[in-house]
């Protein structure tokens, strides 16, 4: 079924905003992450091992404030679009830099879905 | 994999999508029940992406942004839910695929003034067959109408569930919360396939 005859004309977003000029400029244009990173995953870096390069540029600045945030809390704090906090995130992820903590993913199984909904709801009901 | 944990129990975050059209109260239902204020992010609308249907409505014709903006509820020592609120129009969905990946299901926020904004996100969760409410969030001014007269108005099928809210009170907002996450259990019960 499909409901929407028409788009409304509206405005959208802030065009005028630097992130939207920086773009995916910063990731020399990729737009697809090498490791599937939903937006509310946490970060953790991990600790440096000499067996890699440590990353230079913005990867680098990401690198240093993604600590047990989320990529849409990187990119809140970096004022990058998430798309971009998630391309460089994903390659440090890729790169062992950093790790990712539990999520649903793609291929989360039914159960890993049942015990973090059920999870979620105990959660809320005593919150 | 290091990136991917084996502990069922061990630290996790999820999500709840909250859409609807503009102005509906999506932000303000993020603030009432987050434990930070709203945070602003952007998602890039580029020329390149699929699923742009008319570009001529993109104001600059290579990129524009949309607006996302999320909060954060720790529940518990081990556990955080992130609220993500976004405006539902169909040229932006190519992005909903990242968004919703991994959510528990989505809130489609209603204003009864404007029912029509409401048809892209709920023909977009129904598409993708990701667990959806429909929280009518009752405006000073706007007509008072009977869940089942929205219900039909939105052609919603009658398992859809539907609840009234208020966006600017805590509870009410936390009750949105608790009916989407208990009824994608109650999907993954049914066995209906989820995202
Ligand atoms: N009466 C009433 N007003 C509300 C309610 N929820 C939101 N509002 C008001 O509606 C206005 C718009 O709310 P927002 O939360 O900014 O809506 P939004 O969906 O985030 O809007 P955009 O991001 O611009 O699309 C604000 O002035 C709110 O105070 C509600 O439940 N009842
Ligand atoms: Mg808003």
């Amino acid at each position: 079924m499909e409901r929407e005859a028409h788009l409304s004309g509206k405005h959208v977003g802030d065009s005028s905003a630097p992130s939207a000029v920086r773009g995916f400029t910063i990731t020399r244009g990729r737009t697809v992450p090498r490791v599937e990173l939903p937006f509310e995953a946490t970060l953790l870096v991990s600790i440096p091992s000499g067996h890699r390069a440590e990353p230079t540029g913005p990867a680098a600045q990401v690198l240093e404030v993604c600590d047990r945030k989320s990529v849409a809390e990187v990119a809140a704090a970096l004022h990058l679009p998430l798309g971009v906090a998630r391309v460089l995130l994903a390659d440090l992820v890729a790169e062992g830099h950093v790790t990712v903590q539990r999520t649903l993913t793609r291929n989360s199984s039914i159960d890993e879905r049942r015990d973090l909904l059920q999870r979620t709801l105990q959660g809320l009901l005593v919150s | 994999m290091d990136s991917e944990p084996s502990n069922k129990q061990g630290p996790a975050s999820t999500k709840i999508v909250i859409a609807g059209g503009f102005g509906v109260g999506k932000t303000t239902l993020v603030g009432s029940v987050s434990e930070i204020d709203p945070l602003r992010t952007e998602a890039l609308v580029t020329d390149e992406s699929e699923g742009i249907d008319d570009i001529s409505q993109v104001p600059t014709k290579h990129t524009t942004t949309v607006a996302m903006d999320f909060g954060r509820i720790t529940l518990g020592e081990d556990l955080i839910l992130y609220l993500f609120g976004t405006p539902g129009q169909k040229r932006f969905w190519f992005m909903w695929d990242d968004l919703c990946l991994g959510a528990i299901g989505a809130i489609v926020m209603v204003d009864t003034n404007r029912l029509d904004e409401a048809f892209s996100p709920l023909d977009y969760f129904e598409e993708k067959g990701l667990p959806f409410i429909v929280a009518l969030n009752q405006f000073d001014n706007g007509p008072q109408f009977e869940l089942d007269a929205v219900r039909e108005a939105l052609a919603l099928p009658s398992h859809v569930p539907m609840i009234r809210i208020d966006a600017r009170d805590r509870e009410s907002a936390k009750t949105a919360l608790i009916r989407i996450t208990e009824y994608s259990l109650e999907q993954l019960a049914s066995q209906v396939p989820v995202g």
